[in-house]
């Protein structure tokens, strides 16, 4: 197939389908396009939308600011494709190389994208997820029946995790003036994603802005009233809250069921491809003519050793969907290696928070710059003797230096002197990261080692 | 022997077209002599170094200031103590936030926008008193006077009190513009004289807005209770003073270098007087290609510092030329063609990093307006004098004097 002329041909008649019509599919196609792929070109997606932005779900749309349905994601630039939407993807056929669809369909290519994402991890027990006023917060649609309830102003609302989506959410709620109670299992607030030291300015901030924070707590049953409305949550320390919104914001979960049996190396942690986004199969061999870009993908970053890492990170889909676009057009020797640094922002009771690096990798850290008591700071975050990630409360403008850093792996802790060094930043402290054997609402960067194969994933023949 | 290259950025001569010296200079992206600046003019080091921590814009962090010809004859900023744009964090951001608290997003998002209409009846005034069409002096009948009303009115002046302002500004502006000619401790002296009457003038209009505040930016500065309290009144004259100094020199010649890179490119004026819109990226491209500030040389080093093999040593004086990494050919494709359809403008006319421009987003909308309104008002308009005459500042670098003609003034 690498034949004379192949690319030549593929890219003037070839048939890319992209599965996933959200940000990685999206930017995918647009970057097919702007490199001149003149052939066919289809996005399949299961959400009836255009693709549209998840950021501004839990911050400009809880606060009424804008509309969910006014969050499409700005065009680039015309893709021309055939749109199958609001029909998800059933299966995949790797040896005819057919993607087949929820309505029978079966759609051809000759090279596949695969940007399904993530989904938010519903509340576990079923009939008390189906409560009337119970929500998680991942799509548009939830997005709006949120803003809606909202709106009508609940007595008190229940965020369940405080993860950086249910933390966001509850500062919306009290922006609104809304009560709000938030239980988070771990120690504090983003403790998976930011460690114990920077978790504890976010309590902090939580109670300031009037949050009923409760940590080390797990709610263990939602209740409803006679007319099926939630009504209370029961917490693990014997308490109850009553409140008539639940929100379950517990992390996500990947979307790759529709792929058991393909034989495609997809599982419970994601599709995982090699560093120019190429997936592997189950055994262990790169396929090369299907990629995988965004939530979904787990891509090994020379950085980290080149463990496979996955990130929920709006800047990682779009760049993942630039590589693999290029990749797919490219000759093997033309290709690219995705290598940007992780980059994350939060907004949430008036704070501007960005990360750069993998901080929860970090065990130790330091303040370099400002104060975790003024809020306002740059955490440093050290591993094995060198800077793994930083991160930022209202002082983004310095990171693309602690990025540079990063990126050169320099050692930690940084020795020399910088503006703004208080008592606290002259030495390192334990980062107090929980232990990662212990589930919580996942700090939306993950390593998982090594193997392309997924550990928990069984190779099932279709029938 | 020639010159050195940090003489020849200098030299008056060079005004005109400084371009050639920065082409030299980037062989060498970290230039120095003798007990001179640390002169670094490649994008991505001038950019690096605006986001480095370890490299400090407060001037007791110098080990000397001899060695270093420009801020060796730095104006006396006199009594008031140093504004934010000379301080480091936290004082820094605490003044910059406050400031802002009366300017900017979140806690004033219609400010600037606000002014919209005001702008577009003072640069509509100025155009429309320009008489004789057979010789306009586009600095002294416009882009001067643009800026010190605009300061006027964003701060909340009286009407009747812009002209004594205009006085004050052209004087402080006169000193930042070394004359060779001149008497130097006579302009010394009529500058301290002018910032002296402009700080009291200010000191008594604060007086004035705490007891009978206004919706002027001075009256919420002075009235302001945000979480960091309100500002100490020197605080405040320090930052008012900044304000308009910022804001004259660099929007004159924003606006200047503008018209004139307007009247070399006419094409790009044609499209720009039959489309408004297009004042986006001209003026971005504008900031690329004649920034009004060429270099930032208020930097030193808070330990030594190590850029592409040199090290800098701690207390050093350090030269950031945005202008030359602004015309960096690592950075942007063809980087001496004027051209605002480039997909990425990323410049350096701005500074970046926690000094980045704090007035940009009125800096843009004068500058949008006035480029916009002069290519759609003047009929057929060309240059009489190309180049033009340039005034001495190498920092602030612009025209002295822009003499065009036209055939008639649209309505
Ligand atoms: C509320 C919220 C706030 C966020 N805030 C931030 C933030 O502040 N900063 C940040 O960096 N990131 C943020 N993110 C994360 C960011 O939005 C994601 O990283 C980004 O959306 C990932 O894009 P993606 O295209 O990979 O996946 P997704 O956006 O998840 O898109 C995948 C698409 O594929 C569809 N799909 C799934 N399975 C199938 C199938 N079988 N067939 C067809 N279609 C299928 C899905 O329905 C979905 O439309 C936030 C996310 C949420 C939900
Ligand atoms: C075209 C016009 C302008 C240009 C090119 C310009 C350019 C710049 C540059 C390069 C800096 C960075 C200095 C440094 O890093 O040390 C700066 C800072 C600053 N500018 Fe402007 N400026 C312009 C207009 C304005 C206006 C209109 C205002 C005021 C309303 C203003 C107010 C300021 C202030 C207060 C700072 C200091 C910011 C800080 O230190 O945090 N500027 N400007």
């Amino acid at each position: 197939m690498i034949g004379d002329g192949f690319l030549e041909r593929f890219r003037r008649e070839g048939r890319i389908v992209v599965v996933g019509a959200s940000l990685a599919g999206l930017r995918a196609a647009e970057t097919l396009r702007d490199k001149g792929f003149a052939g066919s070109l289809t996005m399949i997606g299961d959400e009836p939308h255009e693709p549209y932005d998840r950021p501004p779900l839990s911050k400009q749309v809880l606060l009424g600011r804008a509309t969910a349905d006014r969050t499409a994601l700005p065009r680039r630039r015309s893709v021309d494709a055939t749109w199958r939407l609001g029909v998800p993807a059933t299966g995949l056929d790797m040896a005819a190389r057919r993607v087949r669809l929820g309505d029978g369909d079966e759609v051809p290519y000759d090279r596949l994208l695969i940007a399904t994402g993530v989904r938010a991890r519903p509340w576990p027990r079923e009939e008390e997820a189906e409560l009337d006023g119970v929500f998680v917060l991942r799509t548009r649609d939830d997005g709006a029946a949120l803003a809606r309830r909202l709106a009508e102003g609940p007595k008190r609302v229940l965020v369940i995790g405080a993860g950086f989506t249910g933390s966001e959410i509850a500062s919306a709620c009290r922006e609104r003036g809304l009560a709000v109670t938030v239980a988070e299992r771990g120690a504090a607030p983003l403790v998976g994603a930011l460690g114990g030291v920077v978790g504890a300015v976010a309590a902090e901030l939580q109670r300031e802005h009037g949050v009923d924070l409760r940590c080390g707590v797990m709610v263990t049953a939602l209740e409803g009233d006679a007319s099926g409305r939630v009504r209370a949550a029961h917490l693990s320390d014997g308490s109850t809250v009553e409140a008539e919104v639940v929100i379950v914001s517990l992390g996500a979960t990947r979307n790759t069921e529709w792929l058991a049996g393909s034989g495609l190396g997809a599982g419970p942690r994601g599709i995982a491809c090699d560093a120019g986004c190429r997936a592997f199969d189950f055994r262990g061999i790169v396929t090369d003519d299907i990629y995988a870009a965004g939530d979904v993908a787990r891509c090994p970053h020379p950085l980290f050793g080149y463990q496979f890492l996955s990130l929920e990170h709006w800047g990682n889909a779009v760049s993942q969907a630039g590589i693999a676009a290029h990749n797919m057009l490219s000759e093997s020797t033309d290709r690219l290696p995705h290598m940007e640094v992780p980059a994350f922002w939060s907004s949430q009771f008036g704070v501007n928070i960005k990360s750069v690096g993998v901080p929860s990798l970090g065990t130790q850290v330091l303040i370099t710059q400002g104060s975790l008591e003024e809020h306002r700071f740059i955490a440093v975050y050290g591993y094995q003797g060198r800077v793994i990630g930083a991160v930022a409360f209202d002082n983004a403008r310095w990171l693309p230096f602690y990025q540079e850093l990063i990126e050169r792996t320099a050692p930690f802790p940084p020795q020399f002197p910088t503006v703004d060094r208080r008592a606290e930043g002259q030495r390192p402290v334990d980062a107090g990261f929980p232990d990662p054997s212990v589930p919580s609402h996942g700090p939306t960067v993950t390593l998982s080692g090594y193997s392309p194969a997924d550990r928990r994933m069984t190779f099932t023949p279709a029938h | 022997m020639t010159p050195s290259l940090l003489h020849q950025i200098l030299d008056f001569a060079n005004r005109a077209d400084p371009y050639p010296i920065y082409e030299e200079l980037r062989k060498t992206p970290v230039h120095h002599e003798g007990d001179g600046p640390y002169v670094v003019s490649t994008y991505y080091e001038v950019r690096s170094l605006l986001h480095d921590p370890r490299i400090s814009s407060d001037a007791r962090n110098l080990a000397s200031t001899t060695g270093d010809p420009l801020t060796e004859t730095a104006p006396e900023e006199g009594v008031l103590p140093p504004s934010f744009l000379r301080l480091d964090p936290p004082e820094h951001d605490r003044l910059r936030r406050m400031t802002n608290r009366s300017f900017g997003p979140p806690h004033c998002p219609h400010r600037v926008d606000g002014m919209r209409g005001e702008l577009h009846g003072i640069v509509s005034g100025l155009i429309g008193d320009i008489g004789d069409t057979g010789r306009i002096d586009l600095v002294d009948q416009f882009a001067y006077p643009f800026p010190v009303t605009v300061i006027c009115r964003l701060l909340g002046v009286p009407r009747e009190d812009e002209a004594r302002f205009h006085v004050w500004a052209d004087t402080i502006a006169a000193s930042l513009d070394p004359d060779p000619d001149a008497d130097p401790t006579e302009r010394g002296r009529s500058a301290h004289d002018a910032r002296m009457q402009l700080g009291m003038y200010l000191a008594g209009l604060i007086e004035e807005r705490r007891r009978k505040p206004g919706d002027d930016m001075l009256s919420e500065l002075a009235t302001a209770k945000g979480p960091d309290g309100t500002m100490a009144t020197m605080e405040l004259l320090s930052t008012a003073a900044l304000l308009l100094i910022a804001g004259h020199e660099t929007t004159v010649n924003l606006v200047t270098n503008g018209m004139l890179t307007l009247l070399r490119n006419p094409d790009v004026l044609e499209r720009l007087r039959a489309d408004p819109r297009l004042a986006v990226p001209v003026v971005e491209e504008l900031l690329r290609f004649e920034p009004p500030v060429q270099l930032v040389p208020q930097r030193t080093t808070l330990t030594d510092v190590e850029v592409r093999g040199v090290t800098i040593p701690k207390g050093a004086s350090l030269w950031l030329v945005l202008a030359s990494g602004n015309r960096d050919p690592q950075r942007f494709e063809n980087p001496d063609r004027f051209d605002p359809d480039r997909k990425d403008i990323q410049h350096l006319g701005f500074g970046s990093g926690i000094h980045s421009c704090f007035g940009a987003p009125l800096a843009r909308l004068e500058a949008r307006l006035a480029l916009s309104e002069l290519a759609r008002r003047l009929e057929n308009p060309r240059l009489l004098e190309d180049p033009p005459p340039y005034r001495q500042n190498a920092v602030l670098r612009g025209p002295r004097h822009l003499h065009i003609a036209c055939d008639g003034i649209r309505p």
